[in-house]
């Protein structure tokens, strides 16, 4: 009897730990974001108020209207920004897929000399981090004179974007079985046309979430950006982010707001792609 | 299509080898050149004039880049040996959890959407020094009546963007991990247990070897764009005070583009790709072993 009541107890405190501890867990990881919210919706008298105040007293828009009200009444071209990141991530996303897909059907389907090798020399492209890419990439921009251009921009996003596209894809082709697509072509078609009719379909969910992880790649990229952008022709979001700095002084609300305005396009794609990301670069880490 | 037929792969991968090669190769043969050379964005003459190994003479013997390149090695160290360990028992939380699963794992995924940049301010505010919630929190809490420089005092500003670094990156272990736990087949652990084994033998030697292989994806991941750090320090503290926060990464952007000496810049920029490229070929060999531990196909 004593030993059932004490092992009872043990479970019950364990569950109780857990739930505390996956309570603090998820606290730390979303505090962040909360208080960002909240302090783009204060007036900055609150948000430099000592002592702190903890409630919030007046919650307003303020901030929002005056960043979408353009330069000279407080605002930044945010406008332009959001267009120039849009254009930009779009182009490119779409580009990096499309090659993507070529290089990612090829590791999964073919058997080909120095296939390991290859595939390892494709990610190390991407290991170059991107302030050390930006330096020669500049000097062959500025000659080239596409420095500040939405075609500059567009072409390094694809570069950065392929490695990892190319490892995603090939994840999702392997997850689709050999021998459909080896069915249809014994039922006459092509293989080109058993691509598209069998293994593409079957893969295209997984391709969509390739697209949406390079995407959040352009959309959040800044060491790159911040050297190859000048002015409100192709600055992006992230480099945006910056006009809210002056020498010693930091516009907080405005800066929050700008950031909430960043992240909710990130935050809904990330929501749709989370189940297929994870399958797409696990699969083939354990057989079956 | 038939007589292409052996050169199909290639033919496939042929757009990507052009493009890698256009934006990537061409730059960076461009930029080892360079870093034989005294070029200064300033003076375009200086571009043409080799003056042998002086650039990397120069840095070995300059105890700022060696600070930086120690420090490098030094965050990353204590970052992803932290988030390999958070993200482990995150997800062994997450993983225990009986209800609202899908509800936790969208949580857990939070801070990837994050632009490192965006993660940068974040903490540049939460952990200001004057208005900051953590010295707020402090402060009301009546744990100390002073305010902390956090990104003023050096080891501060370290333990502070090792805090923003963590952050921003521990769910990407945490989500891999958590695929690999959920991917798991029952059996091994029921029979560990009947068989008698304490629970942490079962994790140890039933667990751990299985979700082996998810934590050296995450790893190669995260090794594969570690760089990502240059945007939270350069907007965190952009390298200060007076350079105690210098990674190897700031660095080269301050000596390239403020000071202008493209040349030396380079030559620094060669020992980061050389420290990345080491990051990432170690994990991926550690990745092919686990795989091939248990049994994978590659």
């Amino acid at each position: 009897m004593d030993e059932n009541a004490s092992a009872r107890l043990t479970r019950r405190a364990l569950t109780v730990a857990h739930r505390v501890g996956l309570f603090l867990a998820m606290l730390l990881i979303c505090l962040p974001g909360i208080w960002i919210v909240l302090s783009s919706l204060r007036p900055t008298v609150e948000i430099m108020a000592k002592p702190p105040v903890w409630i919030p007293q007046q919650l307003s828009f303020d901030a929002y209207v005056a960043m979408f009200s353009g330069i000279g009444k407080g605002g930044i071209p945010v406008l332009d920004y959001f267009r120039n990141s849009l254009i930009i991530s779009v182009s490119s996303t779409a580009i990096a897929v499309a090659i993507g897909m070529a290089g990612g059907y090829a590791f999964a389907r073919y058997r080909f000399r120095g296939k390991s090798g290859m595939f390892l020399g494709l990610m190390l492209t991407r290991t170059v981090p991107g302030i050390a890419m930006s330096l020669p990439l500049f000097f062959v921009y500025a000659r080239l004179g596409i420095i500040d251009t939405h075609f500059g921009m567009i072409l390094a996003y694809v570069a950065l974007n392929i490695p990892f596209t190319i490892w995603l894809i090939d994840g999702f082709f392997r997850q689709v079985p050999k021998d459909l697509a080896e069915a249809a072509q014994i039922d006459g078609c092509t293989r080109w046309q058993a691509f598209w009719q069998v293994e593409f379909p079957l893969a295209r969910p997984g391709i969509a979430s390739a697209a949406i992880f390079a995407f959040l790649t352009c959309w959040n990229e800044f060491a790159l950006a911040s050297q190859l952008t000048r002015s409100v022709n192709s600055k992006t979001l992230p480099v945006g982010l910056l006009d809210y700095t002056a020498e010693f002084t930091i516009d907080w609300r405005g800066m929050c707001a700008l950031a909430v305005v960043m992240i909710i396009p990130a935050l809904t794609l990330t929501y749709i792609v989370q189940k297929h990301l994870v399958g797409g670069l696990t699969s083939g880490a354990v057989k079956g | 299509m038939k007589g292409f037929k052996p050169s199909a792969p290639i033919l496939l991968l042929l757009p990507a080898f052009v493009v890698l090669a256009a934006v990537v190769l061409v730059p960076l043969l461009l930029s080892l050149y360079s870093s034989f050379t005294p070029f200064r964005l300033t003076r375009p003459e200086t571009f043409f004039v080799l003056i042998g190994f002086r650039n990397y003479v120069s840095i070995l013997g300059n105890p700022d880049f060696w600070y930086a390149f120690g420090r490098t090695v030094l965050l990353l160290t204590v970052a992803l040996n932290l988030e390999m360990l958070l993200g482990l028992g995150l997800a062994l939380l997450v993983e225990k959890a009986t209800r609202g699963q899908r509800i936790l794992r969208t949580l857990m995924m939070f801070p990837m959407m994050f632009s490192p940049i965006l993660v940068g301010f974040q903490f540049k505010f939460m952990f200001n020094d004057n208005i900051g919630l953590v010295n707020n929190a402090l402060q009301s809490l009546g744990i100390t009546q002073d305010a902390i420089p956090w990104l003023i005092e050096s080891h501060l500003a370290f333990t502070a963007i090792t805090i923003a670094e963590v952050w921003s990156s521990t769910s990407i272990f945490a989500i891999l991990i958590l695929a690999g736990l959920l991917a798991m087949p029952k059996e091994p652990i029921e029979a560990a247990r009947v068989d008698g084994c304490t629970p942490w033998q079962t994790f140890r030697y039933v667990t751990w070897p299985f979700v082996m292989p998810f934590a050296y994806i995450a790893m190669t991941i995260r090794s594969l764009d570690v760089a990502r750090a240059y945007d939270i320090v350069k907007i965190m503290t952009d390298g200060g005070p007076a350079g105690r926060t210098e990674l190897l990464w700031t660095l080269v952007g301050r000596t390239a583009y403020s000071d202008a000496r493209m040349g030396l810049a380079n030559a620094m920029a060669y020992f980061s790709i050389l420290l990345s490229i080491a990051f990432t070929v170690y994990f991926y060999n550690k990745l092919a072993a686990a795989r091939a531990q248990i049994g994978a196909e590659w």
